[in-house]
């Protein structure tokens, strides 16, 4: 009998302390439901978060390592647009 | 901190007493206060704390034997950290049985050093795994009953236990949630797999009744307020159940109950066959190596 593979899913944990979801690795699941359960379990199992997202790998448009440099080198030398020439003051708190 | 790996960032600092290897297996009740509450009889306290114990000790046992064996590697993760949630709870209620009967045992001397009579698990916790079907059918029953259990046993009139039911409840919900879900997709699946579902169901069902018939030690704590007395259990499992088999489209076996040995069941420490090769496998290592560590 030949086994079909269940489709990948990319896997993103929002932290106790951190503001966003960060990618923490990929799993296998029948259906999207059956990912974020696996997700509970292969990705939070030592207590590292507070919420889950799951996607399809397939449902993820991203950009080709062919157009690292028309992508991104352009704006290496730019330095203007970094907001680095004035102090941020104390009480501005995620920066 | 290092950010470098976007996992590592996320995780907690490591609380080691949180691992299942590289702690020193303290006594998890250390720092709590274990007197048992005026009026409750010790020994008896003692024997129903083993009795929940060896349920999450022997079944979780049974589910590490799925380790390197299930269909997924999702999966097996997932049946792995049950197996270690029950584990956990096996460990508090053994641990409180050697404060309760004033013997001052460990875990261990219970988990690795009575016989098989002296285990008082329900007969249902040691039956074998053919199949994963079985394996769902077993662990839907299992934790669904078990949750019925522990929340009834948050209200205890002993504290420690119902600060152990407390914590098993949380985790037990998510144990159910688990089964459940697989319980429908297998029975609403596939002929196949509703054949096997359905299979695994009705091998485990005479195993069911003794789930909720209460012990005379169950009954003479549950008079008291400590313990809970299963049958007050039955009705809310039913209905969970009933939910799951109509939306797994699964028929609720109607066998009958399988009785005991001279009226005596797991609670009063009559098990099957399958319990003595369980505890071989179980606790060879501790006997063939008393004291042993690494």
């Amino acid at each position: 009998m030949s086994k079909s593979e269940w489709p990948l899913y990319e896997v993103f944990v929002r932290g106790k302390r951190g503001l966003n979801h960060v990618h923490v690795g990929s799993l296998r699941a029948a259906d999207d439901q059956m990912a974020l359960h696996n997700a509970r379990d292969l990705y939070t199992r030592r207590n590292e978060g507070v919420s889950i997202w799951v996607v399809k790998a397939a449902d993820i448009t991203a950009s080709s390592p062919d157009e690292k440099d028309p992508f991104f080198a352009p704006s290496g030398d730019k330095v203007y647009r970094h907001p680095t020439f004035y102090d941020i003051p104390d009480n501005v708190p995620h920066m | 901190m290092s950010f470098d790996n976007a996992y590592e960032a996320l995780a907690e600092a490591h609380d080691d007493s949180r691992w299942a290897f590289g702690t020193g297996f303290e006594d998890p009740l250390a720092g709590v206060d274990t007197s048992v509450p005026s009026g409750v009889d010790g020994s008896d306290l003692a024997r129903y704390c083993l009795m929940l114990g060896d349920d999450a000790l022997v079944f979780s046992h049974r589910l590490q034997q799925w380790c390197t064996r299930a269909p997924e590697l999702e999966d097996e993760v997932a049946i792995a950290n049950i197996g270690l949630d029950l584990l956990g709870q096996a460990r508090l209620l053994l641990a409180r049985a050697g404060r309760a009967d004033g013997t001052g045992r460990g875990e261990d001397d219970y988990a690795f050093f009575r016989a098989e009579h002296e285990f008082g698990n329900v007969r249902l916790a040691e039956l074998e795994h053919g199949d994963f079907g079985q394996l769902i059918a077993v662990l839907l029953v299992f934790v669904t009953w078990r949750l019925a259990l522990l929340q009834r046993l948050r209200s205890s009139a002993d504290p420690v236990l119902a600060a152990i039911a407390d914590k098993g409840v949380k985790e037990l919900t998510y144990h159910r949630d688990y089964a459940a879900q697989w319980a429908v997709r297998l029975g609403d699946g596939t002929a196949f797999s509703h054949e096997r579902m359905q299979a695994g169901l009705d091998g485990i069902w005479p195993f069911v009744d003794e789930l909720f018939a209460p012990h005379d030690t169950e009954s003479r704590l549950s008079a008291a307020g400590v313990a809970v007395d299963p049958a007050t259990a039955r009705a809310e499992f039913d209905a969970v159940l009933d939910q799951v088999f109509t939306a797994a489209t699964l028929t609720r076996p109607q066998t009958p109950g399988k009785a005991g040995v001279n009226g005596q069941t797991g609670r009063g420490g009559r098990h099957t066959e399958a319990m003595g090769y369980l505890l071989a496998e179980l606790q060879s290592v501790a006997r063939g190596y008393p004291e042993a560590t690494w």
